[in-house]
């Protein structure tokens, strides 16, 4: 049976989500996108108590692969995100009005 | 609830406040790449606290996968190259939806007799969902990776067909829902979920592929938040309300930089091609193409140039040149400004990692909003394979498909320089009176090898 808790849950997380995500600039989409992924590769906590419940055959071999296909978003939604992190770079010799910039944008968010 | 429950509870609750600050810190570039390592460690928590959960008795299927995860998920971590970027997206939401609905499928067959009708509904959402994502993505991972044509696939009747369907799907998961025991319902909703992925992807065209690719984001999460609500995971709930809610807005913003509307995104009816304006008018008009040496000569002497990359310019994987001339043009003194339209490109943000990882700094792309009111200073319009983001028709032609879309004023600049394969309309096959315009001047040829050329010229100039 659900509870009415779990509805809490996922409305206000979802709300939280919008709220975040409104903020994200479109600089960062892609990774956004990525980061999104890599983070909703969380099923792999159902997969991994799927494949180690040992219910029947069937069912271990469908957590098998929900476990693998959960792992590979996490394993290759983490490290890309962070490749792309990676490369996004202010100019050296621009940085302070850049810095004040960023500063202003953000007072205004708030 | 036990003393292992609680801890694990406890090791939830602590990833998803990682997960949540890791998205906070995704609103600046210069915090992000902490902020989504500490999302990183959620991840961490979240797994080894799962290892503690009393109904994992073994642990050779979970090894095995997880090894084999992280083989396969390592080199699309590492190695994929940046340009192939919208279609490893989209390839990762199909193994998000898959883990989903397998999850969604084994839990149905283990409690199938005495499910509550709860639980069935977030069953039933999450394989719909679930099954639909797997074969949508990959369709979109197959139009992006080309081996499926880019070109939208429509036949008289679609949208009835497509809508049938899909109302029968929703038919199933609603008896589903009183009788939930009946597994063949269950399974033909799977089967018919599965087509109708192939079928909604399959009308839809490459230019559109932002929207697509955001709305199946979408879709995984919500189908992830479904196995939490089915399995009593909090911590799936919220992420999945994350990634939806993520999907969700995305797929807004990239439908609004297409003045398509919202419910054409909802239904996915967006694919209809819009109908081929015949450019009978534009015979008339002409053309005026540049060389290389004018071109270049027009931009070493600028002062302000504004370089408008497209899709163009990732298919020519032409970004590492320009960087290349717009250093040029700036130890020449040219300031060189990024103007990015929101849809350039076939995912969101694309054109900013590509720009981002031949190291242009990310304070020199600008946004449509901040872009807008410069061009009539700029001196030089540099166009890199972009079409209809830079159509004036969308601003003064209302019987134009793409009226009303905003797009980036390119046309009022003081000169315009379109880098373009031929004068063949664009991707809608909507004709573009940029080009005719008397301050554009077209210069011919593959995007990387023009600009080549350009960095060979202004070199000598």
């Amino acid at each position: 049976m659900i509870s009415i808790i779990e509805l809490y849950v996922f409305v206000l997380a979802a709300f939280v989500g919008y709220q975040v995500i409104t903020r994200v600039p479109p600089l960062l989409h892609t990774p956004l996108m990525s980061a999104t992924n890599a983070i909703s590769a969380i099923s792999l906590v159902g997969s991994l108590v799927l494949a180690g419940a040992n219910h029947d055959t069937v069912s271990n071999w469908l957590g098998f692969v929900a476990v693998t296909a959960a792992s590979i978003n996490v394993v290759g939604g983490f490290l890309i995100t962070d490749r792309m992190l990676k490369m996004f770079k202010r100019e050296p010799k621009q940085a302070a009005p850049a810095l004040e910039k960023g500063k202003e944008k953000g007072g205004a968010a708030r | 609830m036990s003393a292992r429950e609680l801890l694990i509870e406890a090791i939830y609750l602590a990833s998803s406040v990682l997960f949540i600050l890791g998205l906070k810190s995704l609103t600046h570039p210069d915090k992000a790449r902490l902020g989504m390592q500490q999302a990183a460690l959620g991840m961490v928590l979240a797994i080894v606290g799962t290892m503690f959960h009393h109904e994992i008795i073994r642990f050779d299927f979970i090894a095995v996968a997880l090894i084999l995860g992280t083989v396969i998920g390592y080199p699309l971590g590492m190695f994929v190259p940046m340009t192939a970027m919208p279609q490893r997206i989209a390839i990762s939401h199909m193994f998000g939806a898959l883990a989903a609905t397998l999850v969604g499928i084994a839990e149905y067959r283990i409690n199938q007799h005495g499910l509550p009708r709860s639980t069935m509904a977030a069953l039933g959402f999450e394989v719909l969902f679930g099954a639909l994502t797997v074969t949508g993505s990959f369709m979109a991972f197959g139009k992006l990776q080309e081996f499926i044509t880019g070109r939208p696939v429509t036949y008289r009747g679609q949208n009835t067909v497509n809508i049938t369907l899909f109302g029968v799907a929703i038919a199933m998961f609603l008896y589903l829902i009183f009788r939930p025991e009946t597994s063949i319902v269950f399974y033909a909703m799977i089967g018919l979920a599965l087509m109708l992925g192939v079928f909604m992807v399959l009308p839809i065209g490459g230019a559109d592929m932002p929207v697509v690719v955001s709305l199946l984001n979408s879709y995984a999460g919500l189908a992830s938040s479904a196995t939490g609500f089915a399995i009593q995971n909090n911590v799936l709930i919220i992420c999945g309300a994350l990634d939806g809610a993520s999907g969700f807005l995305l797929s807004i913003l990239m439908s609004k930089a297409m003045n398509r509307s919202f419910g054409n995104v909802l239904f996915g009816a967006f694919g209809s091609p819009p109908a081929l304006v015949p450019g009978a008018e534009a015979r008339d008009l002409t053309v005026r193409s540049v060389t290389p040496e004018d071109a270049a000569i027009r931009m070493a002497y600028a002062g302000e140039v504004i370089v408008v990359p497209g899709y163009g310019m990732a298919v020519a994987q032409a970004q590492h040149v320009v960087r290349e001339l717009a250093d040029l043009l700036e130890k020449r003194g040219v300031t060189v400004k990024y103007a990015i339209h929101p849809v350039a490109g076939r995912m969101p943000g694309h054109m900013n990692v590509l720009l981002a990882e031949a190291n242009v700094p990310y304070d020199r792309l600008y946004d449509m909003e901040e872009i807008n009111s410069e061009f009539p200073q700029a001196d030089v319009a540099l166009v890199i394979g972009a079409n209809d983001v830079v159509n004036p028709a969308a601003r003064s032609d209302p019987s134009s498909p793409i009226f009303g879309m905003p797009i980036l004023d390119v046309d009022k600049a003081k000169g315009v320089i379109v880098l373009k394969r031929s004068m063949n309309p664009g991707f809608a096959g909507i004709e573009n009176h940029l080009f005719y315009a008397p301050n554009t001047s077209m210069l011919f040829g593959d995007a990387k090898s023009s600009l080549t050329r350009l960095v060979t010229e202004v070199k000598a100039v």
